[in-house]
């Protein structure tokens, strides 16, 4: 099988910090991966690269076997990558459903799916449980309401590769179930990526997990390995709930 | 939702455009003459709204696409012996020209940058205008003969000098872009622009081109604002270098926030209040931009949304 993607050599220096440096990185098709490491480890910095917010400083980034180094952020969102952002960045003063609507319509102009630009909103308001929320300004929703209207604009991109940065950060409990079974069925239909600092999150919902530490992989595994992996305790683990 | 009331909304907009073909059955002279300039000027405020209003680009130099469309026009009936309408589509295509090269060039900045950008255009715009003096007559202007504004069609010919006529056509160019507007709002392509205003970053992140949808909403409103210059040179007869100076640029900004901005019907309703404001106090009183300048700031205070952006904040939420 080939995979989604790749990354080669890929680094960014902020002047003398090398945030992420030299990152070989494979991903496969259908997954669930997730990028795990202490604060200041590179993740996001990372995430941004495969997304196109950032430009590497070199290395390159391969998506479906084609070469995206130098492609603009919106157009890989075309070609099927979607970031979710760590900090809620739903559009406040629009309501839930045109913050939906326009990924949908973005996809109709794409041609990459058919239909109404209301019934693909409606979908996607649906699966992740805000359909009676249409009309409420997103600026007005829960913050929980407004981490599930980001994650439902995600899905309505139809990504290929969903990247979600820190997805269940300010959750409640109850609220986090809920989402690691949307993840899941998510999961179904396209890659998932996610930064997670909720080690229990990630325990439930990860294939593998990859372990990054001063801009670089530190180990790599399934989390029955990372759990058991001497160098991962002493760097992350040992830190955070020693 | 933007979907809720389309009905009320088409109803609102056509009621509009009727009562103002019904003003002209019954307005005085004098008010009808103010209100057919008050519609073509409203029409130069949509174009700055589209852009202003909806995508939160401030510009500081629309003065100079007004003028494009007014110069447009004026110069080829005055110097090629154009008919009315050919003049009108050069006006517009002057001014949507002239919009896709600055857009080009001043969409390289944002915010601060972009108002001063666009602003000096517009003076070397203005500057230019008084250069060439020997085609556009400089500050002096050119006055458009009335032989040279009318309409032939068919065996019928309309002429522009007539008040009715020129009330009239003034309002056909009105309910058309404000028809165009409320479709381009509604449109995707209108909550796209939105998305910008509020956040371009993410608008990128869900695959919009952001630069080019921009570009887009500068050329339309550049032409729009060219329609508004070009029916004022062919309706008022006279084109002159005062439409492209800086207080030009201003006007429509003022009468955009006066109304409300990225409100369909707000460029109306301000351009009608400040136009009003002025003829009534300048009646009493030679200091009437002092009072002007307190109606503004009463205004500010209490309708900082300006007249429609308010009315839907607190009490018609639908209004588009």
């Amino acid at each position: 099988m080939t995979p989604l993607l790749t990354t080669k050599g890929l680094s960014r220096h902020f002047g003398g910090l090398r945030a992420v440096d030299g990152v070989d990185f494979t991903l496969m098709p259908g997954e669930i991966r997730a990028i795990i490491g202490p604060n200041g480890a590179g993740k996001t910095t990372f995430v941004s690269l495969l997304s196109g917010r950032i430009r590497p400083s070199s290395g390159m980034v391969v998506f479906d076997g084609a070469d995206i180094t130098a492609m603009p952020a919106y157009k890989r969102v075309r070609l099927g990558v979607a970031y979710t952002f760590q900090i809620t960045s739903v559009f406040a003063n629009l309501t839930a459903f045109d913050n939906v609507a326009l990924p949908v319509q973005r996809t109709l102009t794409d041609g990459r799916t058919k239909g109404q630009v209301r019934s693909g909103v409606m979908a996607a308001l649906e699966r992740t449980g805000l359909a009676d929320r249409g009309g409420t300004l997103a600026g007005q929703l829960s913050y929980g309401h407004q981490r599930l209207l980001e994650v439902a604009m995600g899905l309505a991109l139809k990504p290929r590769l969903l990247i979600l940065d820190e997805p269940t950060q300010g959750l409640a409990d109850s609220e986090i179930d809920n989402f690691i079974m949307l993840v899941r069925e998510i999961a179904r239909d396209a890659t998932v990526l996610l930064i997670e600092h909720n080690m229990p999150v990630v325990m439930q919902l990860a294939d593998r997990i990859t372990v990054f530490n001063s801009g670089k992989i530190l180990a790599e595994g399934t989390p029955g390995e990372i759990r058991a992996n001497a160098e991962v305790q002493d760097a992350y683990l040992g830190a955070t709930h020693g | 939702m933007r979907d809720a009331s389309p009905a009320k909304t088409y109803a609102l907009h056509i009621g509009v455009i009727a009562l103002l073909f019904a003003l002209n059955l019954v307005l005085p002279d004098y008010h009808q003459s103010l209100f057919a300039r008050i519609m073509a000027l409203a029409v130069f405020a949509m174009g700055y709204n589209l852009l202003f209003g909806y995508v939160g680009l401030l510009s500081l130099g629309h003065a100079m696409f007004f003028s494009a469309g007014l110069y447009g026009a004026g110069l080829t009936v005055y110097h090629l012996g154009w008919g009315v309408p050919e003049a009108f589509v050069a006006g517009v295509a002057c001014g949507a020209l002239l919009a896709l090269v600055i857009g080009l060039l001043a969409l390289r900045t944002s915010g601060v940058a972009f108002m001063i950008v666009t602003m000096m255009f517009a003076q070397v715009f203005y500057l230019l205008i008084l250069y060439f003096a020997a085609w556009t007559g400089g500050d002096q202007g050119l006055v458009i003969q009335q032989a040279s504004r009318v309409i032939a069609i068919g065996g019928a010919s309309f002429d522009l000098t007539d008040p009715t006529v020129r009330y009239m056509s003034a309002l056909a160019l009105f309910s058309i872009i404000l028809l165009v507007t409320l479709a381009v709002v509604r449109s995707r392509f209108g909550r796209v622009l939105v998305a910008i205003r509020e956040n371009e970053e993410r608008t990128k992140m869900l695959g919009y081109n952001t630069v080019a949808n921009k570009l887009a909403a500068v050329v339309a409103a550049g032409a729009i604002c060219a329609a508004s210059g070009a029916a004022y040179a062919l309706l008022f007869g006279y084109v002159g270098s005062g439409f492209a100076s800086v207080q030009y640029s201003i006007l429509p900004l003022l009468w955009v926030l006066l109304g409300g901005a990225a409100t369909t019907l707000g460029p109306l309703i301000g351009t009608l209040f400040m136009y009003y404001v002025t003829d009534i106090t300048s009646g009493f009183t030679s200091a009437y931009l002092l009072i002007v300048g307190v109606a503004l700031i009463l205004l500010v205070l209490f309708f900082p949304k300006g007249i429609l952006g308010s009315i839907r904040e607190r009490w018609l939420r639908w209004l588009p």
